[in-house]
C-alpha cells in the first residue's frame, strides 16, 4: 500500500497542480523522486505535526490540496484538534495519509500504535474515512476523495487483501450472500473473514470506506438478525451505524482492537494470536454467533 | 477611535458577552492594517489576489468586527447582535459565516501555523500578495507558535508578518521575556513598536524584509484607553453594566 501511494501521488502530481505534499519527515526515500522533481510542491516539513496540519489547512484556504503524511498516531492524536478546528470547523478540504494502523510497528510499543485513530476521528462531523484493504483500493478511492472539498483520512496498513475490489466512496460491498447472519469485514481484514466464513451460510459486507457511511447496503444486505462487525482498530466504532442501519433488532458481536494497551513486542501476527485476530478465531465466533 | 471603542464597550454590555481589554489592545493594530496596509476590499473579500489577515487571538473578535463594518465588509447593525444565539458575529470569529474573516480562531495557536500555509501557499501559487496574523502574549505559550516560526523562516516567507500583541497578559503565568529577540533567533527579522502609535505601526509593517518572515512586537496595553480597565485581569472576560459602564465610557480616550 505504501508504494502504491507513492504512485499515486506521483501521478497526481504530474497532473494536478494544486497537490501539495507533506512529509512529516516519513516517507522520504520513497518520495526521494518527487521531493527532487516538485520542490515547490512536495515538503520533507519536519516532526511538527500540529503546525504542518495547521500548515495544510492554510494551504487549502489557498486553494491547493495538502496532503500530509506520517505514523498514525501522530497524524491523528497528536492533532485531533488542528484537524477538528482547522479543517473540519472551517470546511476546509485536506487529506491526511496514515502508516502504521493499530499494531503494523508492533515491536516499537504502543506510542506507535494506533487503534483509536477511526474512533476519535469520526466526532469530526463531515470528516471522510477510508480503510483500504487493498493498494489498488487506495488507489480508487484516493483519486475519488482527494479533491472533493472534505478532509479524508487514508488509514494505510502493512496488511493487505489478496481479494480486491471495485470500491466506491460510502459505498459497501456485498462480498456474498448467506442466511444464517452477517458478518461486517473492514479494510484488511477482509481475507481473514472471507477463509473463515467459507463455509458458512452468511452474508458478508465489505467496507473500505467509514465515512460517509454507507447505511443502504448495510440495511438492504443484513441477514439472519445476527451481525459480527470486525474492524481492524478499537472494536466497537462503527456499531451504532450498524444499529441505525438495521431495520430489525440485532443480535451483535464485536471483533475488533480490544480497549488495552497491546504492550507485548514481536510482530504483527504475534498481537493477532494474543488478541484472538486469527482466521480460527473468527470461524469460532461466527459460528458462536449463528448458533445463538 | 474612539467610537469604535465605545462601540466595542456597548456591544459587550449589551450581550453581556465579549474579552473587552483584549479588543481594546488590538485595536490600532487592526486598524491601521485595514486602513493602510492590506490590499483587501469589501468587494474582493474571496479574490484570489488578496491579501490575508488572521486574527489568531481570537477571543478580541469585537476589536475585529468594529473594523470590518467601519470599512464596510460587514453591516453595522449586525455589531448589535453581537453573540446571539443566531447571529454570524460570536465570542470568536468563524471564516464560513464572516466576509472578511480568513480563519476560525479561538482555540490558540492555530492562526500562525495557518497564516505559515496561507504565505507557502502564495509563493507556490507565486503570487505576490502578503499574510498579516495577530497573536497574542499568551498565546506564545504554545508550541505551536515556535513550531510555525521555525517553518516560516525555513521557508524564507517574507510575504508573512506576526504581530505580537505583548500586552504581557500572560506574564502571571509564563514569563516570555524578549520576544523581539526570541523571534529573531528563530531567523526571522523582529522589531518592537508602541502598539498604540497608529503612524509607528504603519512605519513598523511598512519595512521589506528580504528572504525572512518579519515579526513586530507590538508593546501594547490591555484595555487601551480605559483607565479602569487598563491591566486589570479582572476585566478579561467580563462585562460592564450600570454605573461602571457609563464611568467607563465617560472616562474613554
Amino acid at each position: 500500500m505504501r508504494k502504491q501511494f507513492v504512485k499515486t501521488i506521483e501521478e497526481i502530481l504530474k497532473e494536478d497542480k494544486r497537490l501539495v505534499l507533506l512529509l512529516g519527515d516519513i516517507g522520504v526515500f520513497g518520495f526521494r523522486d518527487s521531493l527532487s522533481r516538485f520542490p515547490d510542491r512536495v515538503y520533507n516539513i519536519g516532526i511538527l505535526e500540529q503546525a504542518t496540519i495547521g500548515l495544510a489547512a492554510g494551504l487549502a484556504m489557498q486553494e491547493l490540496i495538502p496532503v500530509v503524511h506520517t505514523i498514525a498516531p501522530f497524524a491523528t492524536e497528536r492533532c485531533f484538534e488542528q484537524i477538528k478546528n482547522d479543517f473540519g470547523y472551517q470546511k476546509l478540504g485536506g487529506n491526511i495519509v496514515s502508516v502504521g494502523a493499530s499494531y503494523d510497528y508492533a515491536a516499537l510499543g504502543c506510542t506507535h500504535h494506533c487503534p483509536a485513530d477511526v474512533g476519535i476521528l469520526m466526532n469530526i462531523p463531515d470528516i471522510q474515512i477510508v480503510v483500504p484493504g487493498a493498494a489498488s483500493e487506495f488507489d480508487s478511492l484516493f483519486k475519488q476523495a482527494y479533491a472533493n472539498g472534505k478532509m479524508t483520512y487514508f488509514r494505510l496498513s502493512e496488511r493487505e487483501n489478496q481479494i480486491e475490489f471495485p470500491v466506491k466512496l460510502g459505498c459497501a460491498n456485498v462480498v456474498k450472500k448467506g442466511k444464517l447472519g452477517t458478518v461486517i469485514a473492514v479494510g484488511p481484514l477482509l481475507d481473514k473473514v472471507m477463509s473463515a466464513t467459507k463455509d458458512l451460510d452468511v452474508t458478508v459486507i465489505y467496507l473500505a470506506t467509514i465515512r460517509p457511511f454507507d447505511f443502504e447496503t448495510i440495511s438492504k444486505n443484513i441477514a439472519g438478525g445476527k451481525v459480527l462487525i470486525c474492524e481492524p482498530y478499537y472494536s466497537g466504532a462503527i456499531t451504532g451505524d450498524i444499529i441505525m442501519a438495521s431495520k430489525q433488532p440485532l443480535k451483535i458481536d464485536l471483533l475488533g482492537v480490544p480497549k488495552e494497551f497491546l504492550n507485548k513486542y514481536g510482530t504483527m501476527e504475534e498481537h493477532d494470536g494474543h488478541i484472538g485476530f486469527t482466521e480460527k478465531d473468527i470461524f469460532n465466533r461466527v459460528k458462536q454467533l449463528c448458533q445463538a | 477611535m474612539r467610537r469604535l471603542k465605545e462601540k466595542i464597550i456597548e456591544m459587550s454590555a449589551k450581550s453581556k458577552e465579549g474579552h473587552i481589554p483584549s479588543a481594546l489592545s488590538v485595536l490600532d493594530l487592526l486598524w491601521v492594517l485595514y486602513d493602510r496596509v492590506l490590499n483587501i476590499s469589501p468587494e474582493g473579500a474571496s479574490s484570489p489576489d488578496r491579501d490575508i489577515f488572521i486574527l489568531s487571538k481570537g477571543h478580541a473578535s469585537l476589536g475585529l468586527y468594529v473594523v470590518l463594518a467601519e470599512k464596510g465588509f460587514i453591516n453595522s447593525k449586525s455589531l448589535d447582535d453581537f453573540c446571539k444565539f443566531k447571529s454570524d458575529l460570536g465570542g470568536h470569529p468563524d471564516r464560513t459565516k464572516i466576509s472578511g474573516v480568513e480563519a476560525s480562531t479561538g482555540s490558540l495557536g492555530h492562526g500562525l501555523p495557518m497564516a505559515v500555509g496561507a504565505a507557502l501557499g502564495f509563493k507556490i501559487k507565486k503570487q505576490k500578495n502578503k499574510v498579516y496574523v495577530i497573536v497574542g502574549d499568551g498565546e506564545c505559550n504554545e508550541g505551536t507558535i515556535w513550531e510555525s516560526a521555525l517553518l516560516a523562516s525555513n521557508h524564507h516567507l517574507d510575504n508573512l508578518c506576526c504581530i505580537v500583541d505583548y500586552n504581557h497578559s500572560g506574564d502571571r503565568a509564563l514569563k516570555l521575556g524578549n520576544l523581539e529577540e526570541k523571534f529573531k533567533s528563530f531567523g526571522w527579522t523582529a522589531a518592537s513598536v508602541d502598539g498604540h502609535d497608529q503612524e509607528k505601526i504603519y512605519q513598523a509593517l511598512m519595512k521589506k524584509s528580504l528572504n525572512r518572515p518579519v515579526a513586530i512586537i507590538a508593546r501594547t496595553i490591555k484595555g487601551h484607553g480605559s483607565k479602569i480597565m487598563e491591566n486589570n485581569p479582572v476585566w478579561h472576560h467580563k462585562f460592564p453594566k450600570g454605573e461602571e459602564l457609563d464611568m467607563i465610557l465617560k472616562e474613554l480616550n
